[in-house]
Formats: C-alpha cells, sequence, structure tokens
C-alpha cells in the first residue's frame, strides 16, 4: 500500500501504455512518481532503459511495469487508461490486488457491452441500453472498490505531450476523488475542473468519437466551415438524444467532455477517430485503414453500439444512421451525405428531446 | 443450527440471547438519562460544526426554526404532541426577542443557551423507553392475537376465536436466510430495511423478528400513530423512537439522526423503512429515504475509529413482505394517482386513525384468509459485500475485504461526510436491487399484472388516467387469453426464479398454469369491496375496480416482464 511516509510521494499508477495513457502518465509524473503498465515487457524495458515509448519519450519519473499486482500493492490512485474492448479483461485480471482503499479515475472513451453468447452487432441489433455499460459501472461491477471517477475533455495525446496548454474534467460522485485527480494531475500546463455528473462526462466523452468519424469525413471531402459547423451543432443534438438513454445529463455535453472534446477532435487529423472519415472520404477500405492502425478507433465500436440502441429505443438517429451505413454498408462518402441533405428535418431543437428518460 | 420449536406460541426458533438484561436496547433504557445527555452535546456539537461555527448562521438557524414551528403549532396540531407545546415554543420566542434586543451583535451565548433548550426538547420526544415485561407481554399479546383471528378466520366465525388448530406459521411464512442472519446477529449490530405496503408492516414485521430469536429492534415510529391510545401504550414500552415528519428543521433532524446513530454505536439492532412510507402506487420501492439510513454508514466509521479492531460491524438485512392484497390499497392508489396526476395538495386518508378503526382494520386482515410472505434476504455489509456465518465481508471473487478502508483516505480512516453520503446512497441502490430480487410473487399478482396489460394493450391509445375512468362493462377479458398471458409470464418467472432474480410462491414456481389462474383471482385483492378481478355471469374475468388492479399490477413492475405476454 501506498507509503504513509511523508517525505515521500506516494506514486500514482497507470494501466495502459498507449498515446493517451503515455500523456497522462507524463502529466502525472510532473506531480509524482507513476507505475505505468504495460502489457508487453520489452515495452516496459524500453521505457525504464531509454525513455522511448514506440516513439514518445516519457519522463524520468515514470517507471514501467507488466506486473499487475505491483500497480495495486504500490498505488492507490490508479488511473486506467485502455481501449474499451480489453477494459473488463484487464480490470479483472487487476481486481484481486485492489482494495476498498483504491480510487479508479479513467481515461477510456467507450462503453462495455455484454452480448449473450452467439450475438453479433449487426445493423438490426437491438441493444437494450441496460446492457450498456460505461467504464466507471465496469469498475463497480468487477471490484470491490467504490471510489471512481473519470478524466475527459480535449486531450488529444500528441499535443499533450508536447506539453501544449489543456484542460480536462475529472468527474465522480466523491468529492474526494475529485481533489485527488485535480492534485495529481493539475500542471502548469494542464487546467482541472472537476464535475459530480460521472456519467453525463463518460457518456459526452463517449459519443462524440461518432462525430468525429463524420467531421473526418467531410474534412476529407474537401468541405470547409459552414459543413463542420453544421455536422457539430446538429451533431450535439443527437448526442443528448442517444445520451439521455444511458443515463446521461444535457450539461455535461455543454462542458469540456462534450462541446469542448467535439470541437477538438472534429478538427484534428490527430484525433483517430477523425483520420478514419478523413481515409474514407478519400477512397481507401476500411480495413485498409484499420490494418496501418496502432490503435483502435473507439468511435467505431461507439457507432455499432449507438446504432443498434437505437434499434432497440425506436429513436430515429439520422446522423449516427447514416455514418454507419457508410462505414459498415452500402453507401459511398457522398451518397450518405446526400442522404443527410435531403432527410427532412423541420425543427432545429426539438425540446421534448431533452426530457429526462 | 437453531432449534426449531414450532409451538402454539408460533416460536419458530429459540431466542439467541434469552437473557434479556444482554439486550442493548434494555441498557439504553437503564442509562436514558445519561444517553439523553450525551445525545444533545453530540447533536448539538454536529449542529454546530455544520453551520461553520458560526455564531450568525446558528442565529439565523434557530430564526427559521421557531417561525416554523410556530406555523406548526397553530396549523397542525396532533393529539400525540406535549401539551404545553404552545407554551414553550412561545417562551422561546420571548427570549429570543429578549436577546436579540440585549445584543447589537450576533452574540453566540444567549441563543446557544436556546438552541440547548430546543435539542433538549427534541431528545427527550425522540427517545423511547423499553420495557422488558412490556416487551414479553406484547410478544404473547400479538401471537395470541393474530392465530386467534386467523383460526376464526378459517371456521364460522366468533365460535373458533379459541381454537389454535390453524397454526400462525401455515398462514404467514418466514423464508430466507434466517439461520445465517442468526449467526450474525451474535457478531455485530444488524439493520433490518424492509419494504413498506402496510400500516400492518410495522407490526409484523416486529413479530417476524422475535419469531426467527433475534432480540428487539430499535425503530422510529410516526409521532401521529402516538395518538392512537393502544399503539402510543405498547410502542411507548417497546423502545419505538418517535419520529415526527411535519418537524424538517434542522435541528430536529440533526437530532434525529444522531439517535439512531448513537444507539446503532451501542449495538443495538434497528429497523428503517426506507421507503419512508407505504408504496403509494404498489411498486416495489425505487427510491428511498436515505437521511436515516446514513446514520449506519457514520456508526459503522466511528466504531472502526474507535473501538479498532474490537469494532462491530453493521449488517443489512434487506425483508421483503409479500401479500395477495394490501388493504389499503384503494386509498393509496387513488393519492398515488392524484400526485402523478400533479395534483399539487391531496389529503393523506389515514386508514389508521383510531384505536376502533386499527383493531377493525387488523381482524380483517387476518379474516380474509390469504398468506403473507415475510423475507429475509441475503444479507450483506453496508457496501453491498457478500457476508459469511461470521460476519467477515468477501467481494465477488471469493477474495476477504476489510471494509475499515472505505473510510481510509492517506492510509488511515479519515471524516468525510460526502464521501459517507454518497456511500450511503450506493447503499440504498443496492438495497433496491435486493428487493426486486427477494421479492416473493404470488399467483395474485401475476394474474393482476397479466390483466391490467391486456386491457392496457386493447386501450393502447389511451393514457393512464383514461384508463382508469373505463366503465366495468369495458374491463372483461376472455379466460383463454388471461390463460395464454399468464402461461408466457409464468414462463418468463420461472425463468428468472432459476437464475435467482426473484422469488416464486410455490403454486407459481410448479404449478399448472390453470391453477395459478384459479388461485390467483381467488386471493387476488379478496379483502376489497369491488373485485380487481372476478368472474362474471358470462364466465369471462372482468375488473370491477380498474385501479386497485393496476395496483397489484405494479408490484411486478421493473422486471420488463410487459414484454413477454
Amino acid at each position: 500500500m501506498a507509503s504513509t511516509n511523508s517525505s515521500e510521494i506516494a506514486p500514482v499508477g497507470v494501466l495502459g501504455g498507449g498515446s493517451f495513457g503515455s500523456a497522462i502518465s507524463n502529466l502525472l509524473a510532473e506531480n509524482q512518481p507513476v507505475i505505468l503498465l504495460t502489457r508487453s515487457q520489452e515495452v516496459a524495458d524500453s521505457i525504464n532503459t531509454t525513455r522511448q515509448n514506440r516513439g514518445r519519450v516519457m519522463h524520468e519519473n515514470v517507471r514501467a511495469t507488466t506486473d499487475a499486482a505491483e500497480v495495486a500493492n504500490q498505488c492507490r490512485l490508479i488511473f486506467p487508461i485502455l481501449p474499451s474492448a480489453g477494459f473488463r479483461e484487464t480490470i479483472k485480471s487487476l481486481a484481486p490486488h485492489l482494495t476498498p482503499e483504491h480510487i479508479l479515475i479513467h481515461g477510456t472513451k467507450g462503453v462495455d457491452i455484454q452480448l449473450p453468447a452467439g450475438d453479433q452487432l449487426t445493423a438490426d441489433y437491438k441493444l437494450n441500453p441496460k446492457k450498456v455499460n460505461t467504464m466507471s459501472e465496469v469498475i463497480l461491477q468487477e471490484t470491490i472498490v467504490r471510489r471512481v471517477g473519470c478524466l475527459a475533455g480535449p486531450n488529444l495525446a500528441a499535443e499533450i505531450l508536447e506539453g501544449q496548454p489543456a484542460a480536462t474534467v475529472v468527474a465522480s460522485h466523491f468529492d474526494e476523488v475529485i481533489k485527488l485527480g485535480q492534485k495529481s494531475l493539475r500542471t502548469p500546463r494542464f487546467q482541472v475542473y472537476g464535475s459530480h455528473d460521472l456519467t453525463g462526462v463518460e457518456i459526452a466523452g463517449v459519443l462524440k468519437n461518432v462525430i468525429a468519424l463524420a467531421a473526418g469525413a467531410l474534412s476529407g471531402l474537401g468541405f470547409g466551415e459552414n459543413a463542420k459547423a453544421l455536422l457539430i451543432s446538429r451533431g450535439m443534438v443527437e448526442m443528448i438524444h442517444v445520451g439521455t438513454h444511458l443515463g446521461g445529463d444535457i450539461v455535461a455535453v455543454l462542458g469540456l467532455a462534450g462541446i469542448g472534446d467535439l470541437i477538438a477532435t472534429c478538427s484534428s487529423s490527430k484525433s483517430r477517430n477523425f483520420t478514419v472519415g478523413y481515409r474514407l472520404a478519400k477512397g481507401e477500405t476500411l480495413t485498409a485503414i484499420l490494418a496501418d492502425m496502432e490503435e483502435v478507433a473507439e468511435g467505431l465500436n461507439t457507432l455499432r453500439i449507438s446504432r443498434a440502441m437505437a434499434n432497440y429505443l425506436g429513436i430515429r438517429v439520422p446522423l449516427t444512421e447514416t455514418i454507419y451505413d457508410v462505414i459498415y454498408g452500402e453507401k459511398t462518402v457522398e451518397e450518405g451525405l446526400d442522404y443527410l441533405m435531403k432527410f427532412p428535418f423541420y425543427v432545429d431543437i426539438d425540446r421534448s428531446m431533452f426530457r429526462r428518460v | 443450527m437453531a432449534t426449531k420449536v414450532h409451538n402454539q406460541d408460533g416460536w419458530l426458533y429459540d431466542p439467541i440471547y434469552p437473557d434479556a438484561s444482554t439486550w442493548p436496547i434494555v441498557k439504553l433504557a437503564h442509562e436514558r438519562e445519561a444517553f439523553i445527555k450525551e445525545l444533545v452535546a453530540l447533536s448539538i456539537e454536529n449542529i454546530k460544526e455544520q453551520l461553520g461555527n458560526n455564531p450568525a448562521n446558528l442565529k439565523d438557524e434557530l430564526a427559521r426554526t421557531l417561525y416554523s414551528e410556530r406555523i406548526r403549532v397553530s396549523q397542525t396540531p396532533w393529539k400525540a404532541d406535549a401539551p404545553d407545546e404552545k407554551e414553550f415554543w412561545s417562551k422561546v420566542k420571548k427570549d429570543m426577542v429578549r436577546i436579540n434586543a440585549g445584543h447589537e451583535n450576533p452574540h453566540a451565548f444567549g441563543h446557544e443557551d436556546l438552541i440547548q433548550r430546543i435539542v433538549k426538547r427534541y431528545a427527550e420526544e425522540i427517545a423511547g423507553v423499553f420495557d422488558v415485561n412490556a416487551y414479553d407481554f406484547a410478544k404473547r399479546f400479538t401471537t395470541t392475537l393474530f392465530s386467534r383471528l386467523l383460526n376464526a378466520s378459517q371456521g364460522k366465525g366468533m365460535a373458533r376465536l379459541f381454537e389454535t388448530r390453524h397454526n400462525l406459521h401455515d398462514k404467514i411464512h418466514l423464508v430466507g436466510e434466517i439461520d445465517h442472519i442468526r449467526e450474525l446477529a451474535k457478531r455485530g449490530t444488524i439493520i433490518v430495511v424492509p419494504t413498506h405496503f402496510s400500516n400492518l408492516d410495522s407490526m409484523l414485521i416486529g413479530w417476524a423478528i422475535q419469531s426467527i430469536g433475534l432480540p428487539p429492534v430499535l425503530y422510529g415510529a410516526g409521532l401521529n400513530l402516538f395518538g392512537i391510545k393502544i399503539l402510543a401504550w405498547f410502542m411507548n414500552r417497546l423502545g419505538a423512537y418517535k419520529v415526527d415528519r411535519r418537524k424538517k428543521n434542522m435541528l430536529y433532524l440533526e437530532t434525529l439522526k444522531m439517535y439512531s446513530e448513537l444507539s446503532l454505536r451501542r449495538g443495538c439492532n434497528g429497523l428503517f423503512f426506507p421507503g419512508g412510507t407505504r408504496s403509494r402506487s404498489g411498486m416495489l420501492e425505487k427510491r428511498l429515504k436515505l437521511g436515516l439510513l446514513g446514520t449506519a454508514l457514520q456508526a459503522q466509521r466511528l466504531n472502526f475509529e474507535n473501538d479498532g479492531e474490537e469494532a462491530k460491524k453493521i449488517f443489512v438485512v434487506p425483508v421483503t413482505i409479500n401479500y395477495n392484497f394490501v388493504l389499503e390499497a384503494q386509498s393509496l392508489i387513488d393519492q398515488h394517482l392524484k400526485i402523478s396526476g400533479q395534483e399539487q395538495y391531496y389529503v393523506e386518508n389515514d386508514d389508521f386513525s383510531t384505536s376502533t378503526k386499527m383493531i377493525k382494520f387488523i381482524y380483517r386482515f387476518f379474516t380474509a384468509s390469504s398468506e403473507i410472505a415475510v423475507r429475509f434476504g441475503t444479507p450483506m455489509d453496508l457496501f453491498g459485500n457478500r457476508l459469511d456465518e461470521e460476519g467477515r465481508s468477501f467481494d465477488p471473487h471469493g477474495n476477504e475485504v476489510d471494509i475499515k478502508k472505505y473510510f481510509y483516505s492517506n492510509g488511515e480512516i479519515s471524516k468525510d461526510l460526502q464521501r459517507d453520503a454518497e456511500y450511503t446512497r450506493m447503499l440504498g441502490e443496492e438495497i433496491v436491487k435486493r428487493y426486486h430480487r427477494e421479492a416473493v410473487v404470488f399467483s395474485s399478482q401475476v394474474v393482476a399484472f397479466a390483466a391490467f396489460r391486456i386491457i392496457k394493450a386493447r386501450y393502447s391509445k389511451m393514457d393512464l388516467y383514461g384508463l382508469m375512468r373505463l366503465p366495468s362493462e369495458d374491463l372483461t377479458i376472455r379466460p383463454k387469453q388471461l390463460m395464454d398471458a399468464v402461461g408466457k409470464l409464468v414462463e418468463r418467472l420461472r425463468e428468472m426464479y432459476a437464475n435467482g432474480e426473484i422469488q416464486l410462491e410455490k403454486e407459481v414456481q410448479e404449478g399448472s398454469i390453470a391453477n395459478i389462474v384459479k388461485k390467483g383471482v381467488a386471493n387476488l385483492g379478496i379483502y376489497h369491496a369491488k373485485l380487481p378481478l372476478m368472474y362474471n355471469e358470462d364466465k369471462d374475468f372482468q375488473s370491477q375496480d380498474i385501479k386497485v388492479l393496476f395496483f397489484y399490477h405494479n408490484r411486478l413492475e421493473g422486471y420488463g416482464l410487459h414484454k413477454f405476454i
């Protein structure tokens, strides 16, 4: 357990040495020692000996390990920054080492679903939103840890690694978790806001990735700012529409994790989701794009889940449907755009959509 | 293993502590004076801390309390109020004016004296006095009363009132993890949290707790009930503490919470109805009142902080009380419809306001022959973790959990009220989950659910209020249609039962659909003047009272069952 010796600052843990995990590790390393859990021993060795992590330079306060137990035993505060697909498994393997004293703040912008054996997320699959778990829910289900939180916001890993100014939100029901998150993350170049709306912030961060896919496609087609603004504002409405069914709140969409992150990812070729859309519009196939991407684009997973949920709920989500049809179906990017421009939207904002579900 | 006695008095289990002098609740009564002193001191300390130890805030709070209390005294006086209420608050007002006049700047001394007087008065009112003899008497009395009434109901009325052929336990089933709970009661402090549908619940749960051999629990009873003489006599001696829902001022609420916290810290087993009041809709509780539950979290933290390795753990036992019918169904559902229909004010219809009404109510309850299941659910710690026989906590993977560490920051226990409040909220959510899992489904509820859903589907364009106004002639169902729907429902329920997601009475577990429908219709709301469901002359099913049918249907809401009919 964390050392209680006050002369020595307790280390914090980070799970996942991908680009965002590395960026967060380096930020944390400015305030305290960091123990970073990586999957491969090779990467861990490289970090520990040469500070190199697949092209990224790691702070000297970061020490890498492949031993989950070590992270749990040394650190009371742990940041899981993992792809959503492997999240549950990694948390499960960590679970036996966790105690009620631990605090987990995750930075994963994806959701988890547990499908019955044999089920596939096809275009017409009906997915009950109750089967969709946010990452904090996964932590609560798989471990005895109760003090959980998440961080979300416009945090493009590449810019953070360059030391550019940025801000994030730490959301948790517990004041204690927010304060600890702020204390450990705050640097002169990194501002940390707090929020009690854990689910709202998580959901906002998750759903924006779908819109980022479309933003990339628009950009790939060579369109300008009118089109992007159209997409972002209509995208927000759809995020709220879907998000309320997942227990999210409109207010979070207005914050850093919602509109903030939306603008960043919809404008930047540094975003993986944006890149997928961009390259699709340039005529590449999805298979080809995925083949040479180092990390997963969470938006693809979220896209399929959102579509299946809308099927279950019987709600229309034209943007999500179109993006889905372009990526997994028959439509070309141009056809998709054409469809959306002809879709009979009559109202800008439908107030009834904002009822709590 | 407990010895099952099962005698005519209805005792199934030996008491785990036969010697009453060892009960914490008895010790509490012996030390009442000292206890109240401690209660007052700690409440005031707590109040001041919450007000930022600022004399100006104290003065404001005092003014608010005085204002609301004077309104209460003049506008909603109750029989159970102390006779000198008016004088007391007039005096407080006078002194307040005097103190305010004498000091330009808010000076703490005079106001503090007033707070002291008010909190002491609240503390005296809240605290009950437990009396072992009265407890013994009440125990025998309720059992005799229950079984006499029951026997009367089985035969031809009053003549059989003195037979004891029918055992109480044939009618009131005590099921669930009773042995486990008895073991835990020897090692820690138990909090029983039952569902709440009927005014009879308090009496029934009290009786059920004695029947499984637990020492008596401390429970809060509405001050309004103390206006009924018989009840007041018993409750005063059974250690019930008084809860006055008219008093919403901070001084009162903090004193009440401190009372609960201190009694738990002294090891008194407690009972809360976390739903607050009876479920008006007939649905299982979805949102719980967390105020008193929160005191358990604080008591547990303080136990760990002060008692180290010796610290007693607090165990939570969710209990579902399951009826074929609820006597108050009609007035409850009326209130529910009015409230959800956005009407701002409703008159609370008290089904229980005098001694005679109460006795009539109990008589009807037992004479309308019908079973009741009291299910003691799987006990847990305050964080929802599984417990072994010795009260050790375990995570889902089978690792032992040291729950004291939930209160840690920087390696030691720290006081963080916001954290405690969040743990309480999570505990509330867990209890709601357990209620759904531990609810025992009767055939009557299955039939009500199926019938209401059939009618609702028939008039799918109508909203709930339109539906409630349909005449009885429009509320008929062909037998085959009902059988089919019940068949599908039962299939799904049995699947859920196999997965441990719900409990079923024997008939629903294994009976034929025909028998389930027959028994269900026979038992459904049997007491009501207008039947929620019956056979008409054409041998069809017909509802005479769709509101009450809706009420019983609601019990199975929240399981997503409508998709299976």
